[in-house]
């Protein structure tokens, strides 16, 4: 299996733990992803509120550029990235006068895009294309004993529910208990993280995150496995302002590729683990075999 | 084509309706009369603003003496209608019933098309045709058809029975097809009815036991029907009866079989309790079932299942002997001359819309389940507790839940406004909680139905407008710790709010009957694009069907609440009536009919006919057409090889000209 991969900035920036357990966990699973040549700036959420059309030009010329290598579909791991392109994806379909910009705007770049290629998360692809049974037979440390609270976030679910249910998304809940993890029941999988309001309205935006990370301590999780890069980022990054505000809500949240290397027996150096402010404890020890 | 008239001298009449403006508001009716003015053989040709009235009729009686027509013709709305209507009045003119012809410019014209001039020139080619194809009109007689005075009634819910008794105590003997082991339907599971508070056993058990004393009932629960053959007046209905296990003449309701079950406890959800108790796989539904008869469950029956019990039961019944495992399903035949299809709804499932939270949060239930709480016959004996067992609070309704709703129903199901105001009074008066009510619009239309909403105001139950967007269990505020949130868009007040609560109650509405679509063929009726059964007319035949001697009552014709469902029932038990006391129905002659002479009989017609019509006799060789069983649908007309068949109504004289008609341009 070959995809084309659109990384986008967060997975070579804050993000790069997401980029460093990503790549080796599609290797395992013999998935190839190649790295767009000469990719940019996905154009991001606060672009699209500023400048719809500019911000469809921008998206659309890593689009034109994933086409021309000829793979079937495009990867894209960050949340935001995956929604603007899907976005910019629906705006060229939906409005002529979008569609006429951003056509001249790539004519004059030489490059053209047909609207055709879809754009999917990995999440998607690991549990459509590759199959859970498949990974299952690459599990050697089962996560047995872990809780583990799936956290969606926002982007990949809505507006566009393409591979998941936007109410009640349940394709990693289903990947991680074939890792052998314990899913704990958090209806709060798709709330709002605090997005980028955690930087803007501190006030606002850290509630929101201070919510989600106390409930997963409520339900007993262990663990809130992530699949964005900003969910990840303010779900980890805050918590000594969390704590001086309600008091310690101690749960660290990692990529959910994370746990799948851990699962495929990949070291734990090599996983991006140590990036986190709050430091995964190591994982339980297994039931002594029968 | 030949036209010379073998009626002699035809003296037509032709009458347009202006059926006020719904025709004469696009239809230029003047211009129509006139134009027909001039077509052979018509003597008179008139507009009118109202043909089916009174003056309208007696326009056509006095033509008839006036002028000696021998044809009329009117054009105005659909046969189905007023075919009748004006059929009667050529007859009351002294002429042939079927001397007439009726043309359809309402549904068929004016209300379908919106260019004046266009509409109008159809409606003189529809005209057209009918004036040259009543020329060829033979005069006809209607037949009498005997009606059989049995009735089946098929579902046992308030309507089923109040159908069934009204007929019964009129004398008509009625059978009684319930699905379930008991009779009550939805009915039997509340405590008290709105809005006058009073309690529905105390009203529903005695017409319960009044069906099981009733000589003239004949009760078969646990029965479906499982096929309709004949038509009006001469139903013969196949009823498939279940078994329960249990001779039903045997048994006498003393329950100690129950008691003896190798089940020392009730393991499996009692459907009458909506699942909030268990039962055992020997039990009556309820106390107060109809018939007082207990049942087995097959799928749970250790000895059904595998044959393998110490049969307990059987001891416990000792020489009544009642228990009988080799009981078989058995098929029914009865006649009946009438159907009464009163088969009711089913509640919507709340599962359809996750972010409700019902089936993930314990304490969000739905109406029925509340209901059967609050009732001191049900699982809690009427006590008002969380699935922890501690009292609630603060409880709350949400309105619409599958109703008025795009993405599920779009009908309002009409009786939850009033079931939840009922309710949470209820709930006020067992627990004094805090009770808040979300909804769209409070809908009290009922007779003392807003005094009821009043009430609910003046008792302090708080009333929130806005659809609920989400339950949540998760926390924002100290206050909301261990509680279930509402998230809704209060619309008075324009803000959004959170508001957490102890209990959820989820008005869950009505939707149409699992295999409605299969009933619905059964019984040859109609649905609409709901699925709830579609009555003759809205108003002028709530309960009559397209299909003559079925008729429908209560909910599976649409959302209603008691009074409304006892209305219907009753009125369907006096449609039928006035069918069975008049004793016979008229049969229209459009039938189709063999000309022995040219018949081959090839035998081609015979399995074409979907009413069993057609017959090959056995000396002559020749097909014969039984006209009482004939329904005048045509197939076997078109598809004689050699033309032998034809059918009243439809010569080819008459169709040929009809088709001159609307092909000639004027």
């Amino acid at each position: 299996m070959k995809y084309a991969y659109f990384p986008g900035c967060s997975l070579k920036g804050l993000g790069r733990a997401y980029e460093e357990s990503l790549l080796p966990v599609m290797e395992k699973l013999g998935v190839e992803l190649v790295e767009l040549n000469d990719w940019n700036c996905c154009g991001a959420t606060a672009y699209m509120s500023v400048d719809e059309t500019k911000a469809c030009i921008l998206a659309a010329r890593n689009l034109a550029i994933a086409e021309k290598t000829g793979s079937r579909d495009l990867v894209t791991p960050c949340s935001a990235c995956y929604l603007v392109l899907n976005k910019t994806k629906h705006y060229l379909k939906d409005s002529p006068e979008i569609r006429g910009s951003v056509q001249r705007a790539l004519e004059g770049a030489g490059l053209r895009y047909s609207g055709e290629m879809p754009v999917r998360h990995p999440l998607d692809i690991l549990v459509h294309d590759v199959g859970l049974d498949v990974i299952r037979e690459k599990v050697v440390r089962p996560l047995t004993g872990l809780k583990v609270a799936p956290y969606y976030g926002c982007q990949v679910v809505r507006p566009y529910a393409t591979f998941d249910d936007a109410w009640n998304p349940t394709t990693m809940d289903r990947l991680l208990a074939t890792l052998g993890a314990e899913v704990v029941p958090y209806p709060l999988k798709t709330k709002c993280c605090g997005g980028s309001l955690t930087g803007t309205l501190p006030d606002t935006g850290l509630r929101l995150t201070y919510i989600l990370l106390k409930e997963a301590v409520r339900r007993g999780a262990d663990v809130i496995a992530t699949i964005c890069p900003l969910c990840q980022f303010n779900l980890d990054a805050y918590h000594d302002q969390l704590t001086r505000q309600w008091g310690p809500v101690p749960i660290p949240t990692v990529y959910f590729t994370q746990l799948m290397g851990l699962a495929f027996g990949l070291p734990e150096s090599q996983l991006g683990l140590r990036r986190n402010f709050v430091r995964m404890k190591p994982l339980p020890a297994l039931p002594a075999r029968a | 084509m030949k036209t010379n008239l073998t009626n002699g001298d035809i003296r037509i009449g032709f009458y347009i309706c202006h059926c006020g403006h719904n025709i004469g508001g696009v239809v230029d009716c003047t211009a129509v009369a006139h134009e027909i003015t001039g077509l052979p053989g018509v003597v008179v040709s008139r507009d009118y603003k109202y043909m089916c009235s009174d003056p309208g009729q007696e326009l056509i009686r006095n033509d008839i003496r006036e002028h000696a027509l021998n044809r009329i013709v009117v054009a105005s709305c659909s046969p189905l209608l007023h075919e009748h209507t004006f059929r009667n009045a050529v007859e009351a003119g002294g002429l042939n019933r079927y001397f007439f012809q009726m043309v359809n410019i309402r549904e068929h014209d004016s209300w379908v098309h919106t260019d004046h001039a266009k509409a109008t020139t159809k409606a003189v080619a529809l005209a057209r045709a009918a004036v040259l194809r009543v020329r060829f009109h033979r005069a006809l007689e209607t037949t009498r058809v005997a009606i059989h005075p049995d009735v089946l009634v098929v579902g046992g819910g308030i309507s089923g029975i109040h159908a069934a008794l009204t007929l019964a105590n009129a004398g008509k003997k009625v059978y009684l097809v319930e699905r379930d082991p008991s009779i009550g339907g939805h009915m039997a599971k509340f405590d008290k009815t709105f809005p006058t508070l009073d309690c529905a056993a105390c009203i529903l058990t005695p017409k319960m036991s009044a069906v099981r004393a009733n000589k003239n009932i004949k009760l078969w629960t646990y029965s479906e029907v499982a096929k309709v053959d004949g038509y009006v007046g001469n139903y013969t209905v196949t009823v498939r009866r279940k078994p329960r296990y249990v001779n039903e003449e045997l048994c006498i309701g003393c329950q100690e079989c129950i008691e003896a079950c190798v089940f020392k406890e009730g393991k499996y959800p009692d459907e009458f309790n909506v699942g909030l108790s268990k039962r055992k796989p020997i039990y009556i539904p309820f106390p107060q079932a109809v018939p007082q008869v207990v049942v087995i469950d097959p799928e749970r029956c250790l000895q059904l299942k595998s044959g393998r019990c110490k049969k307990t039961c059987v001891e416990a019944c000792a020489d009544r002997q009642a228990i009988d495992f080799t009981q078989k399903e058995e098929m029914a035949e009865i006649k009946v001359g009438n159907i009464i299809v009163a088969t009711g709804f089913k509640l919507f499932d709340a599962k359809r819309i996750p972010q409700y939270g019902y089936g993930l949060y314990p304490n969000v239930v739905t109406s029925i389940e509340l209901e059967r709480l609050v009732t001191s016959s049900g699982p809690t004996g009427g006590e008002i507790i969380m699935r922890d067992g501690r009292t609630p609070q603060s409880v709350a309704f949400v309105l619409c839940v599958g109703s008025r709703d795009f993405r599920t129903n779009r009908w309002c199901s009409r009786t939850c406004c009033m079931h939840s105001m009922k309710l949470a009074q209820l709930v006020r008066e067992h627990t004094g909680a805090d009770v808040t009510v979300f909804y769209l619009d409070i809908r009290a239309p009922g007779k003392g139905c807003e005094e009821f909403y009043d009430k609910s105001l003046k008792d302090g139950i708080q009333f929130v407008r806005g659809r609920v967007a989400e339950v949540t269990d998760w926390a924002l505020t100290p206050e909301e710790e261990g509680k279930l949130v509402i998230r809704a868009e209060d619309t008075l007040a324009g803000v959004v709010r959170r508001i957490p609560v102890d209990m959820i109650v989820l008005a869950v509405g009505m939707e149409p009957q699992a295999d409605s679509q299969a009933v619905r063929r059964l019984f040859n009726m109609s649905c609409g694009s709901e699925g709830w059964f579609l009555e003759k007319h809205p108003k002028l035949a709530p309960v009559s069907t397209f299909t003559d001697g079925v008729f429908i009552a209560g909910c599976c014709q649409g959302p209603k609440d008691i009074p409304d469902s006892i209305a219907q029932a009753g009125a369907a038990a006096a449609e039928a009536m006035a069918l069975i006391d008049r004793g016979y129905i008229e049969q229209e002659p459009n039938t189709a009919y063999v000309v022995e002479e040219d018949c081959s009989g090839c035998k081609s017609c015979l399995p074409l006919c979907p009413y069993t019509a057609i017959t090959l006799d056995g000396t002559t060789q020749k097909a014969t057409i039984n006209a009482a069983l004939c329904k005048g649908c045509g197939t076997c007309v078109a598809a004689c090889p050699s033309g032998s068949i034809r059918q009243h109504l439809f010569e080819d004289d008459e169709i040929f000209s009809e088709i001159e008609g609307v092909l000639t341009h004027a």
